[in-house]
């Protein structure tokens, strides 16, 4: 017995002999590397330095073209075939094109609201065209393109814009808000960065389910600044979710400009503080998003989230509802339409490949224009879904008071129905 | 018998009972299984939660718990021994944030899979308000029925305990009611507690169930074993009577139920006690039609009274039974203050406020 117990005193004697070998700084520089900072291996220094992030090194900007359209690197060339390559130029310019005719009905005051998407275009398309059609997309409200790349029809631009009985969304949001399950975007909502941490979670669920999808989410850099952005982050991060975060910096979140957003390098700066991998990209350079979203996408099958920030301009107002020439200088759009606009930029590439000449263009921007506008004209005339749609939707089935409540209203319009735009609705 | 060895496996470890510090506030009053559900084992609610997260993660694949501390049991033990049964990627920690929690649920959700999501305390739902009512609660509406968030039901801890003071006390519920498309549970013991969870997680609306955490542990009941639900929507008149109608949820049922005890004896007069159970979309008709019998209503809640529920219900009753009214509907509920810490016990609409509430209605 006592034999026993001191071959256990000798084995307690070894143990700590084994644990005092290792110097205490040792002990909590490994623990800390291993356990606190994710196996990075920290080291001590007696050097008071406390980092002046001005004096970080930004992060460079990925780029494949110049702005003549060359490629700077030709092993940069992903050699996209002739159709992909039309199909994306094509998919730009019918975006551009649907933007103008949209805005100005907006201005005549034939639909309510309206966002174009001038200067982005090459985000959108670059982006969808890496993703398979059957990864889900969340996005903010302007990344219309990618609903373009993925066959979303005319129509339902225009039946959206007027909410009329046709719209999938059933008239029931603003303008620019899509939604189409079939072409696997979910529908957009106006409160920002809000689409973000849910990504996170469509993104955990195909993890699970072996499905071999990702999710890819927009968002600005305005957004970027909420509180749900640094959730979606550092979830993605720690449940380890195949996911891209594309984040559109054009310079500006209405009229607040990038200096007063964020005092830090961009927001691909942050990435590599929440474990994402990141990269910024020319957002005005098809293939450098092409490029960079296709290389995401092989790391987000793996489940490692990656951050891209796209870097762009925003030519256009924020929305119909905003004039920007009160907060920037006119010149300072007209520089950028002039020196680097995307949809020329990848034009310049197609000419020079000689698949595409000035004749093309005229004669498919006037194709563009012509069906836009009869979607248009079409959409215009479709009544809008009956006044008791509204009770629909709210939940799974309708409850019995909205069923009163929609009774109450029905009764209602039975008697002062002259007093209401009945005319417009089923 | 198969059922019930492994519900007691699932729920093994959890707690020796321990008496609650300050919980005087309340008597528990243990309801008894409809018997048609068959075997039952005596459960606190804590382990009727359990169980029916149990229940829900063996029935469907895609189910996952998470939250703050769930993987290793949850600071209440609600998730004790999901994540070793179900494994690290099903019942799992997720960073310290509120509104990430909903907004994962949300789009875990709409990808299709069901999410129990855990909000640590009521008390910190509200950064996760944004998520709840601008998204979850308007996501089927908003996109013409072509997605949803039906699939997500979120937990939180709910109601008094006696020392939580400011932040781990409040009764969030009215905060909700007001927003269409989300519904909203509260259960007063643990037979409840697993049926009405259960229902939650499989309706096809996004759900809020809030747990009175002073339940946890004080209250026991003969759980049934097996996998039931109790209907979203419907009150419950858990003692009948004639003379006045008394309405409340979670642990203000008992402060009702033991004065309906009280004034029987005192008064002579049988008081309707019902437990609303669903506060949004709420059981109007059988509150109407027991008010209608009575006459009178009495509404309590711990939840500061200027826009607490009952003021829904009592504009509600008001229209629909002016006739049968004999007395102005009675409201005993928080104070409009913020939960105190030492000041709980003259915060709280206590049996004695309630009844002195009660006997004015009946002279009235």
């Amino acid at each position: 017995m006592l034999a026993r117990r001191l071959s256990v005193l000798n084995l307690l004697k070894k143990q700590c002999r084994f644990y005092s070998a290792k110097s205490s700084d040792e002990f909590r520089l490994e623990e800390f590397s291993e356990k606190y900072l994710g196996h990075r291996k920290a080291r001590f220094t007696e050097n008071l330095e406390i980092i002046d992030s001005g004096k970080v090194e930004a992060i460079p900007i990925y780029r494949a073209t110049n702005a003549e359209g060359n490629f700077v690197d030709s092993s940069q060339d992903p050699n996209l075939p002739k159709d992909i390559a039309l199909k994306m130029y094509r998919d730009m310019t019918a975006l551009n094109t649907m933007d103008k005719i949209l805005y100005d009905s907006q201005r005549q005051g034939r639909i309510s609201f309206y966002m174009t998407n001038f200067g982005e275009e090459a985000n959108h398309i670059g982006s969808a065209a890496a993703l398979e059609n059957t990864d889900l997309v969340y996005g903010q409200y302007r990344e219309a393109g990618v609903l373009m790349w993925r066959g979303f029809p005319l129509d339902q631009f225009m039946n959206q814009c007027y909410g009329n009985a046709l719209d999938y969304g059933k008239g029931k949001q603003m303008p620019v808000h899509y939604g189409s399950a079939e072409h696997n975007f979910v529908t957009i909502s106006s409160p920002l960065t809000t689409q973000m941490p849910q990504a996170v979670g469509s993104a955990y669920a195909f993890k699970r389910d072996g499905s071999k999808r990702i999710v890819c989410v927009y968002f600005g850099d305005g957004a970027a600044s909420e509180g749900d952005a640094h959730a979606a982050f550092n979830f993605a991060a720690t449940l380890k979710v195949p996911i891209i975060f594309f984040c559109r910096n054009n310079g500006y979140a209405i009229s607040t400009p990038t200096s007063e957003q964020y005092g830090g390098d961009g927001i691909a700066g942050k990435g590599p503080g929440y474990g994402l991998h990141t990269i910024r990209v020319d957002g005005n350079d098809l293939f450098a998003v092409y490029n960079a979203t296709k290389a995401a996408r092989e790391l987000a099958l793996q489940n490692i989230p990656v951050l891209i920030e796209a870097m762009t301009y925003r030519i256009g107002h924020h929305s119909t509802s905003d004039d920007s020439s009160a907060y920037r200088p006119k010149e300072e759009v007209e520089l950028w339409t002039e020196k680097d606009y995307p949809i020329l930029r990848f034009r310049k590439y197609l000419e020079k490949k000689g698949w595409w000449s000035a004749e093309d263009d005229k004669a498919w921007v006037a194709e563009v224009r012509k069906n836009v506008l009869k979607a248009f004209g079409e959409a215009e005339k479709v009544k809008k879904l009956p006044p008791n749609e509204l009770f629909n939707d709210v939940y799974a089935d309708v409850p019995k008071n909205l069923e009163k409540q929609r009774e109450e209203m029905n009764e209602h319009l039975k008697k002062y129905g002259e007093h209401y735009p009945l005319q417009g609705f089923q | 018998m198969a059922g019930k060895q492994a519900l007691l496996k699932s729920i093994g470890f959890v707690n020796k009972l321990q008496p609650v510090r300050n919980s005087s506030f309340f008597t528990f009053n243990p309801s008894k299984a409809d018997p048609s559900l068959g075997e039952t084992a005596k459960l606190n609610m804590c382990q009727s939660i359990n169980n029916a997260m149990f229940v829900a993660l063996e029935n469907d694949n895609t189910a996952c718990v998470f939250g703050e501390d769930v993987a290793f049991g949850g600071v209440f033990r609600c998730s004790l021994g999901l994540q070793e049964k179900f494994g690290k990627d099903r019942v799992f920690n997720t960073p310290l944030c509120e509104q990430g929690i909903a907004g994962f649920g949300i789009g875990l959700a709409v990808a299709g899979h069901t999410a129990i999501a855990e909000i640590q305390f009521g008390d910190y739902i509200f950064p996760a308000y944004d998520q709840l009512v601008n998204e979850a609660a308007k996501y089927r509406y908003r996109t013409g029925n072509l997605f949803n968030c039906g699939k997500l039901t979120v937990r939180a801890t709910w109601g008094a305990i006696g020392h939580g003071a400011l932040y781990h006390s409040q009764s969030p519920e009215a905060n909700f009611t007001h927003t269409p498309g989300i519904k909203v549970v509260v259960p007063r013991g643990p037979i409840q507690a697993k049926g009405l969870l259960l229902s939650c997680i499989n309706e096809p609306d996004p759900c809020v169930f809030f747990e009175p955490k002073v339940l946890y542990r004080s209250a026991v009941e003969e759980v049934p074993v097996g996998n039931y639900t109790i209907p979203l929507g419907k009150a419950e008149i858990v003692r009948p009577g004639k003379d006045a109608t008394l309405v409340a949820w979670g642990t203000q049922l008992h402060v009702l139920w033991e004065v309906a005890e009280i004034a029987k004896k005192d008064l002579g007069i049988e008081c309707e006690v019902i437990d609303l159970q669903t506060i949004a979309p709420w059981d109007l008709d059988t509150v109407a039609n027991s008010v209608s019998k009575t006459g009178r209503l009495l509404i309590s809640h711990e939840a500061p009274l200027t826009s607490g529920f009952a003021a829904e219900i009592a504009a509600s009753i008001q229209n629909e039974c002016f006739l049968n009214l004999e007395a102005p509907i009675a409201r005993i509920c928080g104070w409009d203050t913020p939960f105190p810490h030492v000041h709980e016990p003259f915060y709280m609409p206590t049996k004695w406020r309630v009844y002195d509430g009660l006997k004015k209605m009946m002279e009235f």
